[in-house]
């Protein structure tokens, strides 16, 4: 069913886990179609320096999130929202037409939390323009 | 690698014993049985016999049993043709929410041909509402259908009770019995059943046959039509070989369950004190007394069911989950919805069917991988654990 590079991916992944002072994180999924992606990420003059996951959910899941998490590491903030599913499943080889809406959701997780970030982003200038006032 | 079967519960290896039961008609006894000369003769004789040893496991009459593809083709077949031979009664069928897909899927059809049918509900062991049972059986009720054991939780019926409270009301009762057949004493009299389904491979006997057991004198209508075979009640060329390895298998898994039970039941038990004891956050499922002697159902929470089915594989192990992603659909077995799991748990649910062929040197490697690859997804798992209450 599934391709040597998604078993890779999914026996090894390289981006698993937390980044302690992330200053952008993103949920997507839910647990009713056994699928959730948590997605952080470290961005620094607007260069994601580092990304990071932790995903519930199938091989495709698991590997799609990883592959993700390499295709948005040194990219702008703009490069990043950019990173389709497509490119995901490129990188796999393929993925069964009944996963890929896994890869579909890693890509929702990229946005979710570079959405996460700017949301902060923009709280932090509010909080600056007052604290000027 | 070694490789270790846990799937019993999905299909089982054909004994040597059944094998060499069915050579002869792959071979020398190849004839058609119902044709009229010597080698039609020889054929039928097989399969009389091995009607004979299937109506003798169940303490039926061999002209109650009907030899079928198998358990989906029994089940359509005793859903439809039921209900269509008793529509002048009344157009009401009960059956429950844990019934195997050809039974629901054939409610389904029914219900577009204008019955009504009541799905059951089960308490958090997977037992039938009782109560709800007699509170819906009514005047137009002419079918009520519960399955013997379920075959991804493993919970038995109180058959009899069922049987009971249909024939009160003069309401016909079928069983879907094809992963209780083995497990424990199935007689038809004894439990008043009405029509059963069984099938071939999930007791050491090939895929692709089954059999319908019809009572005496209820109207069943034909379901697959075009020949007169089964006293034309179910049309198509009889599978001698499969048949005969069926007649075999029923005759050795009623000869032998109560020891095959006692080693499963012992292998099961190893398994679960075991997996109980040393991984945390974990349900078994199921009722804890009323249950298959070899299915362990269990869930791991903060994970997800095919990934550590996967992980298994690759060890060697095969088993199965009730994993949306596994099913194809996007939402997790309805047999787990129903007795009351959240879908995250659902989704974290293993299957493990031991077969008497396992040892407790395998179960052993399995624990071992099973907490080495729950560890390796828990910490993969954006869920966190439940903090313990004070």
């Amino acid at each position: 069913m599934y391709t040597q590079k998604v078993i890779d991916r999914f026996t090894n992944p390289k981006n698993v886990g937390q980044i302690k002072g992330a200053n952008g994180v993103g949920t997507v999924g839910n647990a009713a179609c056994g699928d959730i992606m948590k997605v952080y990420i470290k961005v620094e003059d607007n260069i994601i320096t580092d990304a990071k996951f932790k995903t519930f959910g199938c091989a495709a899941a698991i590997s799609s999130t990883d592959v993700a998490m390499d295709l948005i590491k040194d990219k702008t903030i703009d490069q990043a929202l950019r990173v389709t599913n497509k490119d995901v499943i490129n990188e796999l080889g393929e993925l069964p037409t009944q996963k890929i809406h896994c890869s579909i959701l890693a890509q929702e997780a990229i946005g979710a939390a570079v959405a996460d970030y700017q949301k902060r982003l923009a709280k932090e200038e509010a909080k600056r323009k007052k604290d000027n006032n | 690698m070694q490789k270790i079967y846990l799937d019993n519960a999905s299909t089982t290896n054909v004994s040597n014993e059944i094998l060499t039961e069915m050579l002869p008609a792959l071979g020398q006894n190849f004839g058609n049985p119902n044709s009229m000369h010597s080698f039609g003769r020889e054929a039928m004789t097989l399969v009389d016999l091995a009607r004979d040893r299937i109506a003798a496991g169940i303490n039926a009459e061999r002209g109650e049993i009907y030899f079928t593809s198998g358990g989906t083709e029994a089940n359509n077949w005793a859903l439809i043709g039921l209900a269509l031979a008793n529509k002048s009664k009344g157009n009401h069928i009960i059956t429950s929410k844990i019934e195997h897909h050809s039974v629901l899927d054939a409610c389904k059809k029914l219900e577009t041909l204008g019955f009504e049918v009541t799905y059951l509900p089960v308490d958090e062991t997977g037992l039938v509402d009782i109560a709800e049972l007699i509170h819906c059986i009514g005047q137009k009720t002419i079918l009520v259908s519960v399955m013997a054991a379920n075959n991804e939780i493993g919970t038995i019926q109180n058959l009899k009770t069922i049987a009971k409270i249909a024939h009160e009301k003069n309401v016909l009762f079928h069983t879907d019995a094809v992963q209780a057949i083995g497990s424990f004493k199935i007689d038809v009299q004894d439990l008043d059943i009405d029509c059963m389904t069984i099938s071939g491979h999930k007791i050491h006997a090939p895929k692709g046959v089954g059999c319908l057991y019809v009572r005496k004198g209820i109207k069943i209508d034909p379901y697959i039509v075009g020949g007169n075979q089964e006293k034309g009640k179910r049309g198509g060329t009889l599978n001698v070989a499969s048949i005969v390895g069926f007649g075999k298998a029923v005759e050795t898994t009623v000869r032998d369950y109560a020891a095959n039970n006692k080693k499963l039941k012992m292998l099961r038990d190893y398994f679960v004190a075991r997996v109980t004891q040393e991984i945390p956050h974990i349900k078994v499922n199921g009722h804890h007394a009323q249950k298959l002697p070899g299915l362990a159902s269990i869930s791991f929470n903060m994970i997800e069911g095919e990934s550590l089915t996967l992980l298994l594989d690759m060890a060697g192990i095969a088993v199965s989950t009730g994993s949306a992603c596994s099913s194809g659909s996007l939402e997790p077995s309805h047999v787990l919805m129903a007795i009351g799991l959240t879908p995250e748990v659902a989704q974290g649910t293993v299957r493990f069917s031991f077969g008497t062929n396992n040892s407790k040197e395998e179960i052993d490697f399995v624990v071992e991988e099973l907490k080495k690859n729950v560890a390796k997804l828990r910490s993969m798992s954006p869920i966190r654990a439940p903090k313990k209450k004070a």
